[in-house]
């Protein structure tokens, strides 16, 4: 097991004007499992395969526990990749199928058998150990793979979005027990996903990228409640956070008809600017007298709570079109009916995030 | 609605069962033909007269594969047809279903279990790793890094005496500018990896010869890629005085099947070392050859075979003097025409016609040595037919019934299933047990269970 440092790496593909992975700082601590999520070319896979050594990197270093392996080859690097294509093997037995490479790589039966033993008591496959994988399911199958992995004993596990050839459903249930199985193993583990839900439940902390540069790593409630910047608080959360922008005004932030009201201190930092963004998550939103207009657009009742969208309200229908789409999310009351204007405001003990418009940073 | 993204759209693809899922096709639209394991469901389907290959597989991933094979055939290089990708499905109840990915089939092709189905000589073996590892260097040599390198994503052709190598599956490829020497190392890992499986599940079938290891074969593959990526874009230097070492790489290439596109050259200030690098090399010297002469679209190595011929036509009629493009058109009038037309019709399915001229070329150096005469090519036709062509499989289209040694598919169509005289029902999986008490996903993050969970 080790750490896992990444510093000021860089990856600069030829006749690229912009570096994909621009001076990554990043501390991976042993057996931590470590998430690194973003919209496509943010940068996170590459950042993977340079960690995994398919990837030069142009400047910076990596460092794997004591070892700088910047330029080390991959097979020296001593890291498990767990892939989403494998292939089982027919005639071969599923405990064959998890031990075949440690053969290839000269480990001795006993030692081999041991090993799979262990990993199939990890992965609950103990009982199809002498089977012939045949009549195994998906997520029997995507296990025997991680079981691979797991009987190399890496220092490392990386994984490149794993589970993307899963459906839905069973995508829920497999990745619940991939991070189980890794706080159990304790083995450090990287991971790669463009889906923020999956890396906020897996990780036990998330590093988010956007355009090569690491915007913001920590664990996922802090991720949720202090997003650092604009990008962050649009991207970590499903439904998104509401983010309006506004001009300022002594009292808060005008938006609309109504001013959100905004601490002296927090306006203070943005002396300079004229508008700023607000951010509040769905669920602080509630409804008021007092508040932002909205016109309702669409309601839509998830179990106990209700989404209801819509735009700032006073807009032409054009403007509409291009409008921020205002969602809340309401508990346990009668949700408002589309097509009508209603008003909403940060509720109670709610957080209200501010952004300066200038830097996209966090002020509150 | 299915939706059908094609470059060239086939008519009868839409009247198709797209609502039903791929694996309960009725029977009458399957052509049980082997084929590699895969994780996806796979079948070949019948589309008038012709066989499709389809493949099951979700949005990007089908999405993907159909624009790489697209890109592969621009760049000539040997991959499967894509025809189309089938999205937009729904079952009649209306549930969605993952999109099919069409590619024709590969004609003449042997899937390598069905070679070793069949009990495969040793050296047949190196053969297939060769033209492996030279499919491999063709596509990194194009920035091509495939990720899933094994021998279920290739079908091989007969090539003269060797084997062509076409790629098959390419899901998880990529292009790159170029590719960096870890890419490609760990390709090659990827494909040791995957080969010594592949061939340890032959070892457990019994269907590999005992003399064959496992580990030295994926020694082998190692070995030879690195050699042939050495020899291709490797950097050579030596002496102002060795000009001809220039001369000697680039046949060296012309004989590994490569014509130079660019060779960079540097000379010291003063002319005494000299540094030499292919910068851009390309496949199938052999074959464009052939074609410029003689509109033959070939195999390299048949290619090869069928140039020598050529050679020696031009020395037999004497005409060392004249236009090689006449001499070719006269040999292709009256050598490989009138070998071809003498096979029977109802023969020509079971090898391809430079197979067949190449086959039979060997047939006649045989009978001339033991007849110890010049055996008339027409002659020699006539023999391979009756005492090899006749008693060959049918490779056109190779229909054999898929077993593997005394044993039966469970799936006919499906060699992924395994066989019929396996153990019975699987035990429970509590990991399974628990996943049916999920709910089915909302993509919404819970984040109250998230703080209640890390609280």
């Amino acid at each position: 097991m080790a750490t896992v440092s990444f510093k000021d790496a860089t990856r600069v593909y030829p006749g690229a004007d912009h570096p994909a992975v621009d001076k990554l700082n990043l501390e991976i601590g042993d057996g931590e499992f470590m998430v690194l999520v973003g919209p496509s070319g943010c940068g996170k896979s590459t950042s993977l395969r340079m960690l995994a050594g398919l990837e030069e990197v142009n400047a910076g270093a990596i460092w794997i526990g004591d070892r700088n392996v910047t330029d080390l080859p991959p097979k020296d690097r001593d890291i498990a990749m767990v892939f989403q294509n494998y292939a089982l093997y027919p005639h071969m037995t599923v405990g064959d199928n998890m031990g075949f490479a440690l053969k290839m790589a000269g480990v001795p039966k006993t030692e081999r058998d041991q090993r799979v033993m262990e990993a199939a008591h990890l992965l609950g496959l103990e009982s199809f150990l002498s089977r012939k994988p045949k009549a195994l399911s998906g997520g029997q199958r995507q296990r025997v793979a991680m079981g691979r992995a797991i009987v190399r004993q890496p220092q490392v596990f990386l994984m490149d979005e794993p589970l993307s050839n899963l459906d839905a459903k069973l995508r829920v249930s497999t990745r619940t027990q991939i991070a189980a199985l890794q706080t159990r193993l304790g083995v450090t583990t990287v991971y790669v996903t463009h889906d923020q839900v999956e890396a906020m439940t897996m990780g036990d902390r998330v590093a988010v990228m956007k355009d090569g540069v690491l915007q913001q790593c920590d664990s996922p409630l802090t991720l949720y409640d202090k997003p650092e910047n604009i990008f962050v608080a649009g991207f970590i959360g499903s439904p998104a956070m509401n983010l309006i922008s506004g001009n300022v005004n002594e009292n808060g932030v005008v938006v609309g008809d109504w001013t959100v009201p905004v601490e002296r201190s927090v306006l203070a930092k943005a002396s300079g600017e004229d508008t700023l963004t607000i951010g509040i998550r769905p669920e602080d939103l509630e409804l008021a007298d007092h508040g932002i207009a909205v016109d309702v657009a669409v309601v839509e009742e998830l179990g106990a709570d209700a989404y209801t969208y819509g735009t700032l309200s006073g807009l032409s229908e054009d403007e509409k079109l291009s409008a921020p789409q205002i969602v809340a999310r309401l508990r346990g009351r009668t949700p408002p009916e589309r097509g009508t204007t209603v008003r909403f405001a940060a509720g109670e003990g709610h957080t209200l995030h501010v952004f300066s418009n200038k830097t996209g940073d966090r002020l509150s | 609605m299915p939706r059908i993204l094609s470059a060239k759209p086939d008519s009868r693809l839409i009247p198709l069962p797209w609502q039903t899922p791929l694996a309960q096709w009725p029977e009458d639209h399957l052509v049980a033909l082997p084929r590699g394991i895969s994780r996806h469901v796979v079948r070949f389907i019948k589309v008038g007269n012709d066989v499709y290959a389809a493949k099951e597989v979700i949005e990007t991933a089908a999405v993907h594969e159909y624009r790489m094979l697209q890109d592969l055939a621009r760049e000539d290089t040997p991959a499967v047809e894509p025809l189309a990708v089938i999205t937009d499905r729904r079952s009649v109840d209306g549930e969605p279903l993952d999109p099919v990915v069409i590619t024709r089939h590969l004609d003449f092709s042997l899937p390598y279990r069905s070679l070793f189905s069949q009990g495969v000589r040793p050296d047949t073996v190196n053969r297939l790793l060769d033209a492996m590892v030279v499919l491999l260097a063709r596509l990194h040599l194009i920035g091509f890094l495939w990720l899933d390198v094994s021998l279920s994503n290739i079908l091989f052709r007969r090539d003269a005496g060797e084997f062509a190598a076409y790629l098959v599956d390419a899901e998880t490829a990529e292009w790159h500018e170029e590719l960096s020497e870890g890419q490609r190392e760990h390709d090659l890992m990827i494909a040791t990896t995957n080969l010594f499986g592949e061939f340890s599940d032959l070892e457990a079938g019994q269907l590999l010869d005992e003399s064959l290891d496992p580990l030295v074969l994926v020694d082998t593959i190692t070995s030879r890629y690195r050699d042939l990526w050495a020899e291709l874009t490797g950097v050579e230097e030596f002496a102002g005085t060795e000009l001809d070492r220039i001369e000697s790489r680039v046949r060296r290439l012309n004989a590994l099947g490569f014509d130079v596109a660019e060779l960079d050259i540097t000379t010291s200030a003063d002319g005494s070392r000299v540094r030499i690098q292919p910068k851009v090399v390309d496949a199938g010297h052999h074959t464009r050859r052939l074609l410029r002469l003689t509109g033959l679209d070939v195999e390299e190595n048949q290619a090869r075979r069928l140039l020598n011929d050529l050679d020696t036509f031009r020395f037999r009629t004497n005409q060392q003097g004249v236009d090689e493009a006449l001499v070719a058109h006269q040999w292709l009038t009256q050598s490989f025409e009138p070998v071809v037309t003498a096979v029977p019709a109802h023969l020509r399915g079971k090898r391809d016609a430079a197979q067949i001229f190449h086959e039979v070329l060997d047939y006649r150096w045989y009978a001339s040595q033991r007849e110890n005469r010049d055996v008339p090519l027409i002659d020699a036709t006539h023999g391979y037919v009756r005492d090899v062509l006749e008693g060959l499989p049918d490779e056109a289209m190779n229909s054999r019934p898929l077993s593997e040694g005394s044993r039966q598919l469970a799936n006919p169509f499906d060699p992924s299933q395994g066989y019929l005289d396996e153990d019975g029902a699987m035990p429970d999986d509590p990991w399974e047990l628990e996943a049916e008490d999920v709910p089915e996903p909302t993509g919404v993050l819970d984040i109250a269970a998230l703080r209640r969970g890390k609280g």
